[in-house]
């Protein structure tokens, strides 16, 4: 269970933001560029810090200003993808799946047996050797998720995971995706601009503009709201 | 079409003016008289104090100016302007002024060296001076192309490695640093080849004992007033060394991702 409410002076509004998702469910996030939807996984991550607020994951508290509590994003067990997936391109494809253990100084042959498991379960066996700035959008999303997934974080923050993804394996790799969220049983956000990400992937949905929630709850019941602007063009 | 003769003769009259003097240099001695006076010891005296001490002030160079170029790419604080002028003040500093800046601070009677002198302890004319006046005259190279290079790092990279588990030490160590590689690289070849010609500061603060304090430049103008074959088998080096040192500058900062 995922419990956030974050308040952060951003440029053009103030963001303001309470939400919460339970372990095994998927909240999706829409809503136009730059009402901050991004901005809400940073501050869950830990990348910026909010002004106010608490952030609560499972049983540890990972923000709170009035108890003066800010775990740094390396002690936060999250696994976040960013859109550009943000492999390291001075390693290779089983050195970036590796990077996380080896920062928490697990044993080598303990590394070595978890990366080979993830690489098969992602399909990315042929590729652990290859350096990673050489792979196509759909294999960075593959090792992006498989370098967050074998640390076994406590939830996992999407931001468009298929946005690079090239439009014929999108399908395949939704439902691949779905896969891997279900087996983790973990809270997971997922930010897109895609109506059939936001359909598929999500158990729930959240519309934020400037930096409000301005709606939530079953993908269905959000995406009848025509009367919004935003959902009137997304849901077409 | 005149225009375009006119920039053709521009060209090769500027690059003839700097290639003259430096072929003039080869032509000026016999292969075996560069090789004989290699073995004099002047010249070797010469060459391994020069070694010695640019390796020394490049190390201790990277050492203090690669936290501090990080710092800078990557946090702003108040007085950042002032640190950054600061680092760069030697590159635009006479030589001279740096060598009798540096005597007045280090020396016997210094601001800093008559409390050292309390102690025993001699900072000017002595080997140490060499390097602190490298060290001085050479640290804005290295410095100012660290931070560059650091700044064309993706912070994306950075923060990915942070919800990965890497603390902000791993992060620079594993992330930031190979990822600037080429660029601290060439800024240390530039400081080394900088520490390496440094002649006026050294010969202000250190000054011009053979084996001791007098590096390639000094023992260039003080071998000219006698022998000039030993001068000039020492230019010759210098200018291979400044060959070599622009050759692995190009080749270390062609970009690899």
């Amino acid at each position: 269970m995922l419990a956030v409410h974050a308040v952060r002076e951003l440029r053009d509004f103030v963001l303001d933001v309470t939400l919460s998702v339970r372990s095994g469910e998927t909240l999706v996030l829409i809503g136009e560029n730059g009402s901050g939807k991004s901005t809400v996984l940073n501050l869950i991550s830990g990348i910026l810090t909010p002004d106010h607020g608490e952030i609560v994951l499972g049983d540890r508290t990972l923000f709170s200003d009035e108890k003066k509590i800010g775990i740094p994003p390396e002690s936060r067990k999250i696994g976040h993808l960013f859109q550009s997936y943000a492999l390291f391109p001075h390693m290779t494809v089983a050195e970036n799946i590796a990077f996380g253990l080896r920062c928490r100084k697990v044993p080598r042959p303990e590394i070595a047996f978890s990366v080979t498991n993830q690489l098969r379960a992602m399909n990315l066996v042929d590729l652990a050797d290859v350096n990673a700035g050489r792979l196509s959008g759909g294999q960075r999303q593959r090792v992006a998720l498989a370098r967050a997934l074998v640390l076994e974080p406590d939830l996992l923050l999407l931001d468009e995971p298929l946005a690079a993804v090239d439009m014929r394996a999108q399908t395949a790799m939704r439902s691949e995706l779905r896969g891997r969220i279900k087996d983790a049983g973990i809270p997971c956000i997922v930010v897109t601009h895609n109506l059939r990400d936001a359909l598929e992937l999500g158990d729930r949905l959240c519309l934020i503009e400037e930096g409000k929630v301005v709606a939530e709850g079953a993908p269905g019941e959000v995406l009848a709201m025509r009367e919004n602007g935003f959902i009137a063009s997304f849901a077409g | 079409m005149v225009l375009s003769l006119l920039t053709a003769v521009l060209l090769a009259l500027f690059l003839l003016f700097i290639t003259l003097p430096v072929v003039s240099l080869f032509l000026r001695i016999s292969p075996e008289a560069f090789l004989s006076s290699l073995t004099e010891p002047v010249v070797l005296d010469a060459l391994s104090l020069s070694f010695v001490t640019a390796t020394v002030s490049t190390v201790i160079v990277v050492l203090f100016g690669t936290p501090l170029a990080l710092v800078n790419a990557r946090h702003d604080y108040r007085g950042r302007e002032l640190v950054d002028t600061l680092t760069d003040l030697p590159i635009v500093l006479p030589p001279a002024v740096a060598g009798l800046a540096l005597l007045m601070a280090f020396g016997r009677r210094g601001v800093i060296g008559q409390y050292l002198d309390i102690f025993g302890i001699h900072i000017g004319f002595t080997t140490i001076a060499v390097i602190l006046a490298q060290v001085f005259v050479a640290s804005p190279f290295y410095i100012r192309q660290a931070r560059a290079s650091f700044e064309t790092v993706d912070r994306l990279y950075e923060d990915a490695a942070r919800t990965l588990g890497a603390s902000r030490m791993t992060v620079a160590l594993r992330i930031t640093i190979p990822l600037a590689w080429g660029g601290l690289v060439s800024g240390a070849i530039l400081s080394f080849a900088r520490a390496l010609g440094e002649f006026g500061a050294t010969i202000m603060f250190a000054g011009n004992f053979q084996g001791r304090t007098q590096t390639m430049p000094l023992a260039i103008y003080t071998t000219m007033q006698g022998d000039m074959n030993a001068a000039i088998s020492l230019s010759i080096i210098l200018v291979v060394i400044s060959f070599a040192v622009i050759s692995a500058v190009k080749i270390v900062t062609r970009r690899k991702y």
